[in-house]
């Protein structure tokens, strides 16, 4: 079975967030870049998935040069090949997904995963997107997955309740927390990274059809009327929650 | 050029589902900048009859796709029937709410249509025809505005980003589409829909939470949470720490990791407040905090805060809150 993996490299989930000086996104300087932690799980299934059926798993990532580094790491759990494309600026939104499809079309894979969303710009577009360009089936914001050569069966969260989904083969699947426990790269896993191949792509930078106009901080919330006095306060705050909030 | 905005209308069980109330108060709005029409789009089977409610809300016309073979969500079939829908509107702006079936189908659909897709949508302002969308990034940490140059402007809403409104009721005319599924191959298809929790709102289209954390210390309190939660019509939560402990659900969980949320009124009960929980909390229209640690962060964001033992507290609360509802 052929399975490739879509990572993208975000900024560590505790960064700080700064804003850029006039600029349309964060600053990023001394931030640290992980495999975005939906990937993540997408990676440890398609490894999962290989170890039982067979076959090779690639990872492909769509970004600038630090970007291989998520190939990297990828390698080192126990990925086989990973290709990287390269792209001077980050891609989002539909040309990110032409890029990724222009990518992987050549591939023919059986089976294509991704993270549910990226957590740097919480779109989840990324993988239906690609599944539509590439005409393949998808499944999203899978939390249960079984797989065989033909198909497979998934489970998703919906509003009050799950989906059992059954689908054909080659198709796209975005992974959802809970789907696996991802394992970490072991020792040995990181040296044999080192001889396993990466192919860079440059392709011909697309105009993209979002554009940013600007950046800010939420408002901040103050803290409003704390009390100490325990159950006592409750009358009080029932009342406000009342009288005040209108919250009930 | 058409001024028109489309809307999806959410239909699951047959039902009209209330995020499509939200939808259609967005999409109105915007075509009145706009000076079109709104048009509903509504895929599914059984509801056609429903569907007169959106007079009330200024809708003149709704385009539906009503068969058997979209009783379940189906990606395929409503990507092609909600294409279809789109190309007879031929609308300059169309507007999804960001339910699971919203997020699943919007993103395919404008692959379709080959325009971009601004997804997740919390507010927006009209600027000369175009739409200038905000949406939180970095879970909230920070937040966007953007626009799309697509030929259409695409955008998904956070559900309860927008409320819905009714407006001077029209009568709201009904056509069913010449869309045939049977000419769609379908290569993923729903078995099943297996129900889950107590049949109550899901979180991230409820009015009021009541939320619980390891300060709870056994799973078994959390019955204290669920008898208040009756009181007052909310539904239950979990911060990260309790379902990672198994104690809950992970589709319990608020924050980074769990869902988003943005209730009128969220009480968190025994929560420390960790930034990853605010993540998701932090929209809610007031918040409520109890814990017997002072120095919780949660006191730094709470519109009402109460220190203390949440054993004495809770049931407290839910004493006050029956009597408060009695005598409304």
């Amino acid at each position: 079975m052929k399975i490739a993996v879509c990572m993208k490299q975000v900024p560590d989930s505790e960064t700080k967030i700064v804003i850029k000086e006039g600029g349309k996104w964060i600053d990023d300087t001394g931030v640290n870049y992980i495999i975005n932690p939906y990937d993540e799980f997408a990676i440890e299934e398609a490894l999962r998935i290989q170890e039982k059926a067979g076959g090779e798993v690639i990872a492909v990532s769509l970004g600038p040069d630090r970007s291989i580094n998520a190939i990297r790491t990828a390698l080192a759990m126990g990925v086989h090949s990973g290709i990287h494309i390269k792209t001077s600026t980050m891609y989002i939104g539909l040309s990110a997904a032409k890029l990724l499809a222009e990518a992987l079309k050549p591939l023919n894979a059986d089976l294509i995963l991704f993270g549910k969303q990226a957590i740097d710009d919480d779109n989840m577009q990324i993988g239906p997107m690609v599944a539509e360009l590439l005409n393949l089936p998808a499944v999203t914001v899978v939390s249960k997955l079984t797989i065989t050569h033909t198909g497979g069966t998934a489970e998703r969260e919906i509003e009050g309740g799950k989906e059992i989904i059954e689908f054909s083969l080659p198709a796209v699947v975005t992974a959802q927390k809970g789907l696996n426990e991802p394992r970490y790269p072991s020792l040995k896993g990181m040296m044999m990274a080192k001889s396993k191949p990466i192919t860079s792509l440059t392709p011909a930078e697309i105009v993209s059809g979002i554009t940013i106009i600007g950046i800010e901080y939420p408002p901040k919330r103050q803290a409003g009327k704390i009390f100490t006095t325990g159950a006592d306060a409750v009358p009080d705050v029932v009342r406000l929650l009342r009288e005040e909030a209108k919250a009930v | 050029m058409s001024s028109n905005v489309a809307f999806f209308i959410e239909i699951r069980d047959g039902l009209i589902r209330n995020c499509s109330y939200e939808a259609v108060t967005a999409a109105r709005t915007i075509a009145g900048e706009l000076g079109g029409t709104p048009v509903g789009i509504a895929l599914g089977n059984g509801f056609s009859d429903s569907l007169s409610a959106f007079g009330e809300y200024g809708i003149p016309e709704i385009i539906t796709v009503d068969r058997p073979e979209l009783t379940l969500y189906a990606p395929e079939l409503y990507t092609a029937a909600f294409v279809h829908c789109v190309k007879r509107i031929a609308p300059a702006v169309i507007i999804m709410t960001a339910t699971a079936m919203g997020k699943d189908l919007a993103p395919r659909a404008a692959a379709r249509l080959n325009i971009e897709l601004i997804s997740d949508s919390i507010s927006y302002k009209m600027n000369n025809g175009k739409i200038e969308a905000i949406k939180p990034i970095f879970a909230g940490k920070a937040r966007i505005t953007v626009t799309s140059q697509s030929s259409i402007q695409f955008v998904t809403m956070r559900p309860k980003a927008v409320s819905p409104a009714k407006s001077t009721a029209v009568s709201c005319q009904v056509l069913a589409s010449d869309f045939d599924p049977a000419s769609i191959a379908v290569r993923v298809r729903t078995k099943e829909v297996i129900k889950t929790g107590s049949g109550k709102a899901d979180l991230t289209e409820a009015d009021v939470i009541v939320s619980g954390g390891r300060g709870l210390q056994e799973p078994k309190n959390f019955g204290i949470l669920e008898q208040l939660a009756e009181t007052i019509n909310a539904v239950v939560g979990a911060s990260r720490a309790v379902v990672d402990a198994g104690w809950r659900p992970h589709s319990d969980q608020v924050g980074q990791t769990g869902k988003t949320v943005s209730p009128n009124l969220y009480i968190a009960i025994g929560i420390s407040g960790a930034i990853q929980h605010l993540a998701g909390m932090s929209s809610s229209k007031c918040i409520v905090a109890v814990n017997k640690d002072p120095e919780a962060s949660i006191f730094k964001i709470a519109d009402y805060g109460i220190v203390g033992d949440l054993f004495a507290i809770v049931p407290k609360l839910n004493e006050e809150f029956k009597k408060l509802l009695a005598s409304s």
